[in-house]
């Protein structure tokens, strides 16, 4: 058996653990569960870009980790909770496919993703480099939990763990990007949750629902 | 092979017979414990197979040979699989005759003849409990098979065995697969052996119930057997679940101290899985049945997301 140093087995199992939770936001009913579970997402990154931290001694991804745990381990989800308070939209319906559909699709995606890393890995020099193709499948992941989702406000749990997926492929594919990138990534998920908010006031005072199928139709055929 | 790995085996595979009772007293013991009931004596189950096999037994009119010998087969091929998993010792004659998907194969048997045997007299709570024992069965075990493969994947070796013997040779190392995996295979277990999420082992209510609904119209010691078999099964579980999850302490050689410790550990790991298996039955509700497709498709993708942890991270 491989005999890997104790911080990079501890890295693998973030990043397995990661993927395990993209999963279960994949298959998760309820919104409240849902944004909790991007929270612990949020939390698990933080700790991995901790770890990565100590491991490469670069100081920059010390400033992601708290920019991430500020962000998106408290900011985002209390901002979340409190629209879901004040929207009053406790429960998501039914996804498109039925669950156990979704996380067999689920599968599919994660192995497309690992084919897909593969050139990525080996191009890449980082000790990190394995869990590319966890990277990868947590922003498809993500992907499907926004396609299956028809409320608006699971979109954006989508939408905000596929940045999760995002950061940690940068992570692990070359330590991290460049500071100025990450803040101002970092700007534009905050920016961009903000006007969000505001738009699901928009959308609910039009149609009585945050259901994003009412959008679909075009206003000339009602 | 010389005349002690065989007199470890029979010791092995009698052990698994006279334990597997026990172990399932253990567990209603902790249930009832959990649930603040008084608990019933640990020797209870086998209280109820002796006094089954002082009847006599009634068989329906329309029974065909087939369901008089349904029970010595699904008793058979419990105690055949005692055999092939490593309980107390790896150095097994048996191994080479059959492997860990053999031993998938072989619980299949027992479950195709149970539910064959349900189906036999015709009555419709046999034949809805068949149909379900199938629907879990066919779901369950493609989630084995995954938990096997991951396992061999790492060992490079499908026989039980090896696989304890190659893993307790290990240091410990985080594993994320082996984790994973670990969770399928609980699941399975539980959905295998009528535990609740599943399927509820001390209701008596017919339209929930799947496993006793298969022994609705056995009586005396066919009923004796196929409950033996039944406790026989958890063992065996247990004892894979040991054998790939903690098999650290399990004997490789025959040195009867080395034996004596691994007996000492088994029953101290059997006391502990079956109050984990008590806790968890006291914490969880009996899923609808049509919810059990979802919660053994989970177990499958714990085994899946195993198995590609493996493949990609090589850990």
């Amino acid at each position: 058996m491989n005999a890997l140093p104790w911080d990079l087995q501890l890295l693998n199992t973030l990043a397995a653990l990661l993927l395990l939770l993209s999963f279960a936001m994949l298959s998760q009913r309820r919104i409240v569960a849902l944004v909790d579970l991007l929270a612990l997402q949020g939390a698990l990154l933080c700790l991995a870009t901790l770890l990565l931290a100590w491991r490469t001694g670069s100081p920059h991804l010390y400033v992601s980790a708290a920019l991430t745990l500020g962000l998106k381990v408290v900011f985002l989800p209390w901002l979340l909770h409190r629209l879901i308070r004040r929207l009053g939209v406790y429960w998501d319906t039914e996804p498109l496919l039925n669950i156990a559909g979704t996380m067999l699709l689920g599968v599919l995606v994660v192995i497309f993703a690992f084919g897909l890393a593969q050139p990525i890995t080996a191009l890449a020099s980082t000790a990190t480099r394995n869990s590319i193709g966890i990277a990868v499948a947590v922003i498809l992941i993500a992907f499907l939990t926004m396609i299956t989702r028809r409320k608006a406000m699971s979109q954006v749990v989508g939408f905000l763990s596929m940045e999760n997926g995002l950061f940690f492929g940068a992570m692990s594919a070359t330590y991290g990007m460049p500071m100025i990138v990450e803040l101002g990534v970092a700007l534009d998920v905050l920016v961009a949750m903000l006007v969000l908010g505001v738009f699901f006031f928009q959308i609910r005072e039009q149609f009585d629902s945050l259901d994003l199928k009412h959008l679909e139709s075009l206003r000339e055929d009602q | 092979m010389s005349g002690l790995d065989w007199i470890v085996q029979v010791i092995g595979i009698a052990l698994a017979v006279a334990a597997a009772p026990v172990f399932v007293g253990w567990v209603n013991q902790c249930r009832a414990w959990l649930q603040n009931k008084s608990a019933p004596s640990i020797l209870l189950p086998y209280r109820g197979i002796r006094k089954l096999f002082h009847k006599d037994a009634v068989i329906a009119v329309n029974a065909s040979p087939l369901f008089r010998l349904a029970p010595y087969v699904v008793f058979g091929a419990m105690v055949t699989a005692a055999a092939i998993i490593p309980s107390i010792a790896t150095r097994l004659p048996f191994t080479q005759a059959a492997d860990a998907i053999a031993l998938v194969g072989l619980l299949a048997t027992a479950r195709v003849f149970l539910s064959l045997a349900a189906m036999d007299v015709g009555t419709a709570f046999g034949t809805m409990g068949a149909r379900r024992e199938m629907m879990i069965g066919f779901l369950a075990e493609p989630a084995l098979l995954v938990v096997i493969f991951v396992v061999s994947l790492t060992c490079a070796t499908t026989a039980l065995p090896m696989i304890a013997e190659h893993l307790s040779a290990q240091s410990f190392a985080l594993n994320p697969s082996l984790a994973f995996t670990a969770v399928a295979f609980t699941m399975v277990l539980l959905a295998e052996n009528a535990r609740i999420p599943v399927d509820n082992p001390a209701t008596h209510l017919e339209l929930t119930m799947i496993h006793e609904a298969l022994l609705l119209e056995y009586s005396a010691r066919h009923l004796a057997l196929m409950e033996w078999a039944a406790a026989l099964k958890l063992f065996n579980y247990a004892c894979i679940g040991f054998a790939v999850f903690i098999p650290w302490g399990i004997a490789t050689s025959h040195a009867p101290v080395s034996l004596a410790v691994s007996a000492a550990l088994l029953s101290a790991k059997l006391a502990v899985a079956g109050a984990a298996l008590a806790l968890i039955e006291t914490v969880s509700a009996k899923l609808r049945v049509f919810r059990a497709p979802e919660f053994l498709a989970t177990a499958f993708l714990f085994a899946v997301l195993g198995l590609l942890v493996r493949l990609l991270l090589g850990a």
